[in-house]
C-alpha cells in the first residue's frame, strides 16, 4: 500500500468520525418527527386494536398498557430509551415485532432499489454524457427530450400503462406481486423487471441531465484544452480526463438518487402489487399501527443518513481535494 | 447614500428568457392549461360533478370528447376543473416552500448560531424521502386540500431553504454588503433588501421545480389516497377513480395522465429556461 493512499485513508477514517458525530442529531430530529407525526393522526390506537365494541374499561387498560396515557415527553424518552437498546417494538395489528416486519420485507425493496440502480447508473450517465459530447445536435435534443419526459410522467401512471400493455394485453409479464429469488431467478426477475424500470425512468432522466451539465462543465476546463493541444486522442480526452472528473459530482447525486429510489418505491410497491417495505409504511399509516409507523419512517431515515455518511468517505478517498469544515 | 441593490430585471433579460428555446416552449405550455382551467366554464358546459348514470362508461366522441366515467360524468370538464385544483395545489406549495425556504435560508446564513439547528432539522426533513414525509403529514392532517399542501411544503421546505441558504452564504461575502453594513445598515435591512434580492434568481428557479414536483406528487397521494378527497376533481383523483377500469374505460386515466405529464414538463422547461440565464454558476448552457 502506498504512502498517499495510506493518508487518504487515514482523512477519511477522521472524516467519517465527525460526520458520525453530526449525524447524531439529524437522527434525534428524524426521531421526533416520526414521533410528532403519529401523535397528530387522528383516531385512537387503543380503539383500533379493542375494537369499536369495546368497554370504556378495556380501552383504558390497553391505553395504560401501551403507555399512552403518559405525558407527551415522558412517552417520548420512554421511546427513545427503548430504541437505544434496539427494541423498535411491536406492531399492533401484525402481531410481530416491527423489527421481523421489517427484516420480511427489506429484501423485497432491497432487490427492487438495486436492480433499479444498476439500471440507473450505466443508461443515465452515457446518456448524459453522449448529449453533452454531441451538444447542440439531434442526439443531444433527442436524449434530453426522453429525459424530461423520465422526469415529467408521473411513475405510477406509467406503471399502470405498463401492467396494462405487458400484463393484460402482451402477457409477457405478470401483473404484479411477487416471487422469491430462493423459487428461481426468471421467475423473480419476471416480477422486478417491469416495477425496476419504472422506477428506474424517473431516475435516469434525473441523472442524465445531472451528468450532461458536469459533462459541458468539464469539457470546458482548461485541462481538456491542454489534453487535446498535445495531441491526445479524441477518445482518451473524453475518457481519461473528462469523464473521471464528470463522475466526482455524480458520485455526490447518488445519495440523491438512492433517496428517489426509496421514495419512488413506495408508490411503485402498490401500483405493482410488491409486499416491500414501502407498501409496509402505507398500510402502518392508514391502520394508524404507530409502532410500525414510528419504527419503519426511522429506519428510513437511518439508511438515508447511513447512505450519505457512505458518500461523503467515498467522495473524500475518490477527490483529494475535497476537504471538509 | 445609494443602494447596491441589483437592478430589477430589464428588457434584455426579458428578450433573452423570450428567445430561450425551453424557457419559451415550457411557458406557452404551462399558461394554455392554466388558461383552459379558468377558461373551463367556456370551454364546456358540463359540469364536473354532474352525474348522468344513463351515460356511464362512454368512450370519447364527437359529443364528449374524452368519454364519460363510472358515474357518467364528463371527462373533459373534470380534467379542465381539475386543472385549477391540481395548479393550485402546485403554484400554492411552490410559493409556501419558497418564502418559508428564503426566510429560513437567509436566517441561518446569516446567523450562524441559528445555522447549525436550522440546518439539523432541515437535514433530519431530508432524511425521509419526500412523499414518504407528505404522505404521512397527509394522512395526519386528514382529507382536505389544505393538508395536502401543508405536507407537500414541509416535505420541499428544506430543498429550497438549501438552495437560499448557498447563495446567501456566498453573498453576504461580497463587498458590496459589507459596504452597506459600513455605512450602518442594520441586519434586518441587509437581509431584506441586499441578500434576499440576489438570492432571486436560484430561488426563483427552485420555485419552478418544486411546482413540477408538487403536481405530481399530488397525484401520487390520491393514488395511495391521502389526496385532495373526491368529488371535487384533482387531475390525481381522477386517475385514482379511473385505475380499476384501465381495460375498460383507458380514457379516464390517459387525459389527466397527459395534462399532469404536460404541466410538470412545462414546469421543468421554464425552470430550466431560468436556470440558463439567471443562475451563474451553470452559465455554460445556455
Amino acid at each position: 500500500m502506498n504512502l498517499r493512499l495510506l493518508q487518504q485513508t487515514a482523512r477519511a477514517a477522521r472524516e467519517i468520525v465527525r460526520r458520525l458525530a453530526q449525524t447524531v442529531p439529524v437522527l434525534l430530529v428524524v426521531a421526533v418527527v416520526t414521533f410528532a407525526l403519529l401523535h397528530l393522526l387522528p383516531g385512537d390506537p387503543a380503539v383500533m386494536i379493542a375494537g369499536d365494541q369495546a368497554s370504556p374499561e378495556v380501552i383504558a387498560r390497553i391505553r395504560a398498557d401501551l403507555g399512552l396515557d403518559r405525558p407527551l415527553l415522558e412517552q417520548l424518552l420512554h421511546w427513545l430509551a427503548a430504541l437505544l437498546q434496539g427494541d423498535f417494538g411491536r406492531s399492533l395489528l401484525l402481531n410481530q415485532t416491527v423489527l421481523s416486519a421489517v427484516a420480511e420485507r427489506l429484501p423485497i425493496t432491497g432487490s427492487l432499489a438495486m436492480l433499479s440502480l444498476v439500471i440507473t447508473l450505466p443508461v443515465g450517465i452515457v446518456l448524459g454524457t453522449l448529449a453533452a459530447y454531441y451538444r447542440g445536435t439531434w442526439l443531444d435534443s433527442g436524449v434530453m427530450g426522453v429525459a424530461l419526459l423520465g422526469v415529467s410522467i408521473p411513475s405510477f401512471w406509467i406503471g399502470i400503462v405498463s401492467i396494462l400493455l405487458f400484463g393484460a394485453v402482451l402477457h409477457w409479464l405478470p401483473t404484479g406481486g411477487y416471487v422469491p429469488i430462493a423459487q428461481g431467478v426468471r421467475p423473480w426477475l419476471a416480477c422486478l423487471i417491469q416495477p425496476a424500470v419504472v422506477l428506474a425512468l424517473f431516475q435516469i432522466g434525473f441523472l442524465a441531465r445531472l451528468t450532461r451539465s458536469a459533462m459541458l462543465d468539464t469539457l470546458h476546463q482548461d485541462y481538456i484544452r491542454t489534453a487535446r493541444a498535445k495531441g491526445l486522442g479524441e477518445w482518451l480526452t473524453v475518457a481519461r480526463h473528462a469523464f473521471r472528473n464528470t463522475l466526482i459530482p455524480v458520485m455526490t447525486a447518488i445519495g440523491i438518487i438512492l433517496s428517489l429510489l426509496i421514495g419512488g418505491s413506495v408508490i411503485v410497491e402498490q401500483v405493482f402489487a410488491l409486499p416491500g417495505m414501502g407498501r409496509l409504511v402505507v398500510q402502518a399509516i392508514m391502520a394508524r399501527d404507530y409502532p410500525l409507523v414510528q419504527g419503519t419512517m426511522l429506519l428510513f431515515g437511518l439508511a438515508f443518513v447511513l447512505i450519505n455518511l457512505a458518500i461523503d468517505a467515498l467522495y473524500v478517498l475518490v477527490d483529494p481535494r475535497v476537504r471538509y469544515g | 447614500m445609494a443602494d447596491a441593490r441589483p437592478r430589477p430585471p430589464r428588457l434584455a433579460t426579458l428578450r433573452r428568457l423570450a428567445r430561450h428555446n425551453s424557457f419559451r416552449f415550457g411557458f406557452v405550455v404551462v399558461v394554455l392549461l392554466a388558461a383552459a382551467a379558468i377558461a373551463a366554464p367556456w370551454i364546456t358546459a358540463e359540469l364536473p360533478t354532474a352525474m348522468h348514470l344513463r351515460l356511464r362508461f362512454r368512450p370519447p366522441s364527437a359529443t364528449s370528447w374524452f368519454g364519460t366515467d363510472l358515474f357518467g360524468r364528463d371527462v373533459l370538464a373534470r380534467v379542465l376543473y381539475g386543472g385549477r385544483l391540481s395548479l393550485w395545489i402546485g403554484f400554492a406549495t411552490a410559493a409556501i416552500s419558497s418564502i418559508l425556504g428564503a426566510f429560513i435560508g437567509v436566517i441561518s446564513a446569516q446567523y450562524r448560531r441559528f445555522d447549525a439547528v436550522l440546518m439539523r432539522i432541515m437535514d433530519g426533513l431530508m432524511a425521509f424521502p419526500a412523499i414518504l414525509l407528505a404522505i404521512g403529514v397527509s394522512a395526519a392532517l386528514g382529507p382536505q386540500t389544505g393538508s395536502v399542501i401543508a405536507a407537500l411544503s414541509i416535505a420541499y421546505v428544506p430543498r429550497t431553504a438549501r438552495v437560499v441558504r448557498a447563495s446567501a452564504l456566498v453573498i453576504r461575502e461580497l463587498e458590496f454588503v459589507d459596504a452597506a453594513r459600513v455605512a450602518g445598515a442594520t441586519d434586518l435591512r441587509l437581509m431584506l433588501r441586499h441578500i434576499l434580492p440576489n438570492c432571486m434568481g436560484p430561488l426563483l428557479v427552485q420555485f419552478s421545480f418544486t411546482f413540477a414536483y408538487a403536481i405530481l406528487a399530488e397525484s401520487a397521494l390520491s393514488f395511495i389516497g391521502v389526496g385532495p378527497p373526491p368529488p371535487a376533481p384533482s387531475w390525481g383523483n381522477i386517475i385514482a377513480e379511473g385505475r380499476d377500469y384501465t381495460i375498460e374505460a383507458w380514457w379516464i386515466m390517459l387525459f389527466p395522465g397527459i395534462a399532469i405529464s404536460l404541466a410538470a414538463l412545462g414546469m421543468n422547461l421554464l425552470g430550466d429556461g431560468l436556470r440558463d440565464l439567471l443562475d451563474p454558476r451553470l452559465k455554460v448552457d445556455s
